[in-house]
């Protein structure tokens, strides 16, 4: 079928507010969204006649619903169309999908999203989408009605819906969607927002739906970054300065010219120390007829690097800073009650120190970029889970105006927060401008784990004063940290520590002298997001720490937790996920991890079982881990059962890979991911010394279970995580006393039981 | 010239003889299926078959394939597109996420199958180190025992 939409010429675009209907070329009802949101202003000259975010019945009764969300693996393309077709009443079977690409209008003030704000980020997509996608669906199926009542001459409210039917019992008339679809898209959009279905009459949300593209994905038929191919394309790498915000000196690519099919070699100017970040380093792009000779002759260039002003940049210094540090007065970001007071008459203080590392992304899919940037415009294909950064990146190192760039998703093999930045984007584009012609820009795995913004790096100092009843009257978190606004363009220095402490996280509201401090580490390591971003070190420092108080005062640990979170009630939260946190919902999860771990059975001398919980993003988790330790220090995870509580549950299959999956990072991560910096150089650089967890480390004792929660869904990208690596290190202080302060585990059990 | 067949086809390649297998088959022969995840071997995102022996195609230099019998993932399903019971199995048990992965460690599950028809849990750990950052070995190592059913099951 043509892919070229023809939309009815009859439809009056001056009395729709938000929607398009029309007719497709193939003779499908199509409904479109020029622009964004119900409630929002939608100016005019959006709504240029483009019918953008779309559901279309076909001839066949087929459906096809747009996703404009960018997949990362997170389940949008399955999730999505889900909300659409539930209100909508048709079959799941009978879906299919289109990726959108970016949608965004130029306004008076702007530009303006045209199906909605597009990205994959923050867990927000089921959250931001769930009311929304709803009501196309539901408006789509209202127009169909009408258009039924009409030819039966009698009133919507005679007629009813079976999926992919209207039926009018009184009249014993039935009417298939797609035969209803050329009366359909003469209609005018219904004004108003349409009636929505109640949960208890959903029969696809909340029902196993499969992942959408498992089939183009097993027959190796999916389309990925990697896999652009265009006319007249060519493929180009780049070595970048290994050194820290290093430079170009010199080079020499006699050699590399001579590799053949190399075509062009040239230099890419990077940013300057302390410049926001459109790439992330300077270098020398080789551009070639296949990516093998372009890497071919990236080995033969002879590279004279300026070594930048963090050459003396190593991992133990950073340490030592952030030690120093914290042996003076940071930036207090939340206080309350007097800590200082209630500390100094104290029963008994607890206090401890905890190390979260700088770690990489590493999706299985290096980056890569298409790009096309002619006089006139540009077109890029990638990967990214932000398809608007990716249009800003190109209009930087281009100068074209972005309401003349087209950007393509395809699916991404994972993001974990690596393409929320488009440096890849603008460095292809730098390269296609440069040589006039369409360019492949392919990074190698060393590329990825050597140029990253990598997750924060930080040390926690924990105090915790208690009454003679054992109870935290005080309680401080001071984190010295290298945090992932740096270089961000229009960030005040005072708000630098925002995304490294949320300050309402708990025990904000429950412990009543309460103090968090922020102090800045200077370091030459580009930052980023990370999974859950400041949740996976937070998680791991709060949980940890609840235990070692526990174990101080002889109490136990889940009885502590449940005393702490106490009642079901809502307390405010005022960073992203909030406005509300229920910490009773942590106890509802932890009871039921503790039951089905069997957590109050005694274990044999050298195995032990911890738990730990967090909210992140709206969602809620816990996680129970069993571990043994063997005499020398071998550690054996034996059994994982994780719970999470993501409110209302959209895709089960979803939610449980996603908890399946969240967990097994939490564990690979914590046994032993780190990026490490030695003379102004990242240390790793492939899976053999950034070493991925493999299946046979996951343990076959493995259960997840969902607890949902009233009527409105929760993100689950980023919940199934930080709780993980608490619940580990716990578990392995109850198996063998070795309490683990820094991240990742490593070697230091056997390490700590040698010694 | 290199002559040897992907996918029961011939096919001919007069590049360099140093050129990965892997990068023959995604930018010259246009068969994108095997992905290329570190190219040294470590991840098995490009594991290919050849001579019915799974490897990966990242460090498998093209010089030494003439005359080989080479299958990709775009060459498991039968001829009418039924799908291999190890593919089938994937989508049984739901195995991907993101799914850039899942064509390697497919041709790895395939090729464990063809040694040991009904593999223990330890035998999945030994042979199937392909990485996954999703996270779906659970569903993985599900999705073997189930295929191993669905082989046994078969007529062939």
């Amino acid at each position: 079928m043509s892919r070229r939409r023809q939309i009815d010429e009859a439809v009056d675009l001056g009395r729709r507010r938000l929607l398009i209907g029309g007719l497709t070329a193939g003779g499908g009802f199509l409904l479109g969204f020029p622009a964004m949101h119900w409630a929002g202003d939608s100016p005019e000259d959006a709504n240029g006649g483009q019918i953008g975010f779309f559901v279309e019945i076909r001839p066949d009764n087929q459906v096809v619903i747009g996703v404009a969300q960018p997949e990362i693996g997170q389940g949008v393309r399955t999730s999505m169309p889900m909300l659409v077709a539930e209100e909508l009443d048709v079959e799941w079977s009978s879906v299919s999908i289109r990726q959108m690409p970016l949608g965004i209008v130029k306004t008076a003030d702007g530009f303006a999203w045209k199906y909605g704000g597009q990205g994959a980020g923050g867990s927000t997509s089921v959250t931001d989408n769930w009311t929304y996608l709803r009501e196309v669906g539901a408006t789509a199926r209202q127009m169909l009605v009408q258009a039924a009542a009409n030819q039966w001459k009698t009133s919507p409210d005679q007629c009813r819906t079976e999926p992919g039917w209207v039926i009018c019992d009184s009249r014993g008339q039935r009417a298939s969607y797609a035969s209803l679809a050329a009366a359909a898209a003469a209609l005018p959009v219904p004004d108003g927002k349409p009636d929505l279905k109640e949960a208890s009459s959903f029969r696809i949300i909340g029902q196993a739906a499969k992942v959408m593209d498992a089939r183009a994905i097993v027959t190796g038929r999916a389309q990925y970054g990697i896999d652009t191919d265009r006319p007249g394309m060519r493929y180009a790498v780049i070595q970048r300065c290994p050194f820290l915000d290093g430079t170009v000196v010199s080079f020499d690519d006699s050699e590399a010219r001579k590799v053949p099919g190399v075509l062009d070699v040239f230099t890419i100017d990077g940013p300057k120390p302390g410049e926001p970040y459109v790439i992330l380093a300077s270098g020398i792009a080789i551009v070639a007829t296949s990516t093998w000779a372009a890497m071919q002759g990236r080995e033969a260039l002879q590279i004279e690097w300026d070594r930048g002003p963090h050459a003396q940049e190593n991992t133990p210094a950073f340490w030592r800073q952030a030690e120093t540090l914290l042996a003076g007065t940071g930036q207090v970001v939340r206080t309350d009650g007097d800590f200082d007071a209630s500390a100094g008459t104290a029963e008994q203080v607890v206090t401890a120190r905890y190390r979260v590392p700088f770690v990489n992304h590493a999706p299985m899919e290096p980056q890569n970029c298409f790009a096309h940037v002619r006089e006139d415009g540009a077109d890029i294909i990638a990967p990214t889970q932000m398809p608007a950064g990716a249009s800003r990146a190109v209009a930087a190192v281009t100068g074209l105006p972005r309401e003349n760039i087209r950007v393509e998703m395809t699916m991404a093999g994972g993001g974990f927060g690596r393409r929320l930045t488009n440096d890849y984007v603008a460095e292809a584009a730098m390269i296609s401008k440069r040589i006039g012609a369409p360019v492949k820009l392919q990074w190698s795995r060393e590329d990825d784990v050597r140029h990253d913004f990598y997750r924060p790096s930080g040390l926690h100092e924990m105090k915790a004063a208690l009454d003679d009843d054992g109870r935290i009257t005080a309680w401080t978190q001071r984190l010295a940290s290298a945090g992932k606004y740096y270089r961000r363009p229009n960030v005040k220095p005072e708000e630098q520590y925002a995304p490294e402490l949320y300050v309402d996280d708990f025990p904000a509201g429950i412990v009543e002298n309460l103090r968090v401090e922020w102090f800045e580490v200077q370091s030459g390591v580009p930052r980023g997001s990370w999974r859950a971003p400041a949740h996976t070190a937070n998680a791991f420092v709060v949980q940890s720490f609840l235990d070692e108080i526990a174990h101080a005062t002889g109490r136990d640990p889940l009885q502590m937790r449940l005393e702490m979170y106490g009642e079901n009630r809502d307390l405010p939260y005022g960073q992203h996920g909030g406005p509300v946190f229920n910490p009773w919902r942590l106890s509802r999860l932890l009871k039921h991890v503790a039951a089905r771990i069997d957590y109050d059975r005694r274990r044999p001398e050298g195995r032990g079982v911890g738990l730990a919980s967090h909210f992140t993003f709206g969602g809620y988790a816990a996680h129970a881990v069993e571990v043994s330790v063997g005499s020398r220090g071998e550690l054996n995870v034996e059994r994982i059962v994780a719970a999470v509580d993501c409110g209302a549950v959209v895709n089960p299959l979803g939610v449980d890979a996603q908890l399946q999956g969240g967990t097994i990072d939490g564990l690979s991560t914590a046994l032993n991911l780190e990026i490490t910096v030695r003379d102004g150089q990242i240390e790793q650089s492939n899976f053999h010394n950034y070493r991925l967890l493999g299946l046979k480390d996951v343990p076959v004792d493995f259960e997840t279970h969902i607890l949902p929660w009233g009527d409105k869904p929760a993100g689950m990208g980023e919940i199934g995580l930080p709780s993980l690596a608490p619940a580990l290190t716990n578990a392995i202080f109850r198996a063998s006393g070795v309490r683990i302060r820094a991240l990742p585990i490593g070697k230091q059990l056997q390490e700590a039981i040698r010694a | 010239m290199i002559r040897f067949t992907v996918n029961r086809r011939p096919v001919s390649f007069d590049g360099p003889d140093d050129t990965p297998l892997l990068w023959v088959l995604r930018d010259h022969l246009k068969l994108t299926g095997a992905k290329y995840g570190c190219g040294i071997g470590r991840c098995g995102a490009c594991t290919v078959h050849v001579g019915g022996e799974a490897t990966t195609a990242c460090t498998l230099r093209v010089g030494a394939l003439d005359g080989a019998e080479v299958l990709t993932i775009e060459g498991l399903a039968g001829p009418q597109g039924d799908l291999h019971p190890v593919q089938q199995a994937w989508l049984d048990e739901d195995v991907p996420q993101c799914g850039y992965c899942q064509p390697g460690q497919i041709m790895a599950a395939v090729d464990l199958l063809s040694r040991k028809p009904v593999p223990s849990d330890a035998d999945i750990e030994r042979h199937m180190s392909n990485l996954c950052r999703c996270g779906t070995y659970v569903r993985i190592r599900k999705a073997i025992h189930r295929a191993a059913g669905l082989l046994a099951g078969s007529p062939s």
